[in-house]
């Protein structure tokens, strides 16, 4: 017998976790809408994030400063990785940027290996986000509220930027038609640096959210979550930003859902089960849930 | 002392890799006209539009604008210079709404007056565009979505405005409109250069025209004179 808390409460854990996947995804997705690239060092920028907090917390910051901290570095380290390792390949293929985008992301492994540590550390995480809230007749952990707030709050934020604000505007114009953007005098190096800021704020933001979960911090850290946040920006429509919160809330449930309900037997194969569910959806929707504009004027 | 033209192209080449698309052309546009380039599809018309506005990289010779060597320079700059393209197929922003796409249209300007002055031009000449100003520009039929991006070119009231092929695919009567707009425009101190295959009609509201076949100037002259000699041709080749 299946109850409705146990559902509401599972509910709480698929939006929490769906909603980092979708923070990731739309990093993704902003970068790859504007230039074609698909960034697979954005695991390495949540990486410097969760080492800020980290540092913060090894010299004694409260929580609510190291916050704003770890997002900064993460965008410092975006807008860094665009000046001097995609810059140079702009206009490469997009075979080319993604094996520089390999590069980037070995070379800063390393580097956390050997200037930092191969083992994880641990980060210091506040008491009151692993305490948890009674709710009616659930049970639900302050982590995760924390985590949809702060994931509602991007959304909300990412969404008045990109339709309010005259350089958001500009970014949705290039990421449709890049050539005309430029004949209306918006510059490409600012766009895309721009873009990569963003990308860098939603990957600070999401590590943040990571972290929380775990009190750690590791070298390969940003490996599974952004291969995650690949799937869900495929699933979604890649270069489509709703397409990517959509990809990303589908595959948080999808995991959550089949980790609760899948038979124990068969919880050995979640992994490979929830990607078949992908697949089946790629298979009715090949270009995602909410494909991208660009992809669309290219058919019609 | 002559005064020097708005636009001087000399001796102007462009390549994509081996194949040279334009071969060394020269052309003048003096302020307040309207000149047309003609010539069939593949003459290099478009690749001239686009090389003099930055988009494709100049391979030889020199482009001038407002007495400044402007060869070479990236197409961000050219707004602010009071130069503009409206590109072949409109090319508007379609997830953007009809405002979104004037807005952008206005990028370049600070001025905040200016900007202002700018809406009410192109809602004057275009109040269909004011009536949808909310919608996304990719629900606009295509006579309006040629308005709208004519309208975008004119946001950072350009001195010079570059059309390519304003009128492809559109209805005879849309045809019209636009081009009785582009006398519109001249009156209102706008030079035009513009691009086309509607020969007839495009030499109908020119003032000079320039010919284009495989690359280089084959003809050119006053608009008049080449529609005679067009309706010579037509008496003794059997053309048209």
């Amino acid at each position: 017998m299946i109850d409705a808390a146990l559902i509401l409460q599972q509910l709480v854990n698929a939006i929490a976790l769906g909603g980092t996947y979708a923070l990731l995804a739309l990093g993704l997705a902003v970068v790859f809408s504007i230039m074609g690239l698909i960034n697979f060092a954005h695991g390495e920028l949540m990486t410097i994030a969760g080492y800020v907090l980290m540092a913060c917390g090894l010299i004694g910051l409260p929580f609510g400063l190291a916050v704003p901290l770890a997002v900064m570095g993460a965008m410092l380290a975006a807008v860094a990785m665009e000046r001097i390792a995609f810059r140079p390949v702009r206009n490469a293929s997009a075979a080319t940027m993604l094996v520089t985008s390999f590069a980037v992301a070995m070379i800063l492994q390393v580097l956390f290996q050997n200037l930092i540590s191969a083992r994880s550390q641990p980060v210091i995480i506040p008491d009151f986000l692993s305490t948890s809230l009674q709710i009616g007749g659930f049970v639900i952990g302050v982590n995760k509220v924390f985590a949809i707030v702060l994931t509602m709050i991007m959304l909300v934020a990412l969404e008045l930027f990109m339709t309010r604000q005259k350089h958001g505007i500009a970014m949705r114009a290039a990421a449709e038609d890049f050539d005309v953007a430029r004949l209306m005098g918006i510059r490409a190096d600012t766009v895309i640096a721009g873009a990569f800021a963003l990308s860098g704020m939603l990957a600070g933001v999401a590590a943040v959210l990571w972290v929380a979960q775990r009190g750690s911090a590791d070298p390969l850290m940003g490996f599974t979550p952004v291969l995650k946040a690949f799937i869900a920006a495929i699933l979604g429509g890649l270069g489509s930003l709703k397409g990517a919160v959509a990809g990303g809330m589908m595959l948080g449930f999808i995991e959550v859902f089949l980790a609760a309900f899948l038979p124990s037997a068969w919880q050995e194969f979640r992994e490979p089960i929830a990607l078949s569910l992908v697949v089946l959806i790629l298979v009715a929707r090949p270009n995602g849930l909410i494909p991208a504009a660009a992809l669309k004027a290219q058919k019609a | 002392m002559r005064v020097a033209p708005l636009l001087e192209l000399r001796g102007l080449n462009v390549r994509y890799g081996a194949v040279e698309a334009v071969r060394g052309i020269d052309i003048v546009i003096e302020r307040g006209e309207i000149v047309a380039l003609l010539g069939a599809n593949g003459a290099g018309k478009s690749s001239t539009m686009n090389t003099i506005v930055g988009l494709t990289p100049v391979a030889g010779g020199r482009v001038f604008f407002d007495q400044d060597d402007i060869t070479n320079r990236p197409a961000e700059l050219m707004p602010q210079l009071g130069l503009t393209l409206a590109p072949e197929g409109r090319r508007v922003f379609g997830t953007l709404s009809v405002e979104d796409n004037l807005a952008m249209g206005a990028y370049a300007a600070s001025d905040r007056a200016a900007i202002r002055d700018a809406y009410e031009r192109v809602f004057d000449l275009f109040p269909i565009l004011a009536e949808r100003r909310r919608q996304f520009a990719g629900t606009l039929s295509g006579g309006q979505q040629q308005m709208l991006a004519i309208g975008r070119a004119l946001m950072c009231s350009p001195k010079l405005l570059l059309l390519d092929e304003p009128s492809l695919g559109l209805a005879p009567k849309i045809v019209e409109q636009v081009f009785s707009l582009l006398e519109t425009l001249r009156a209102r101190d706008v030079t035009l250069f513009v691009v086309e295959q509607n020969v007839a009609q495009a030499l109908a509201i020119a003032d000079r025209a320039y010919m284009m076949a495989s690359g280089r100037i084959v003809d050119s002259g006053p608009a008049a004179a080449m529609r005679d000699e067009r309706a010579l041709e037509a008496v003794y080749l059997g053309h048209d």
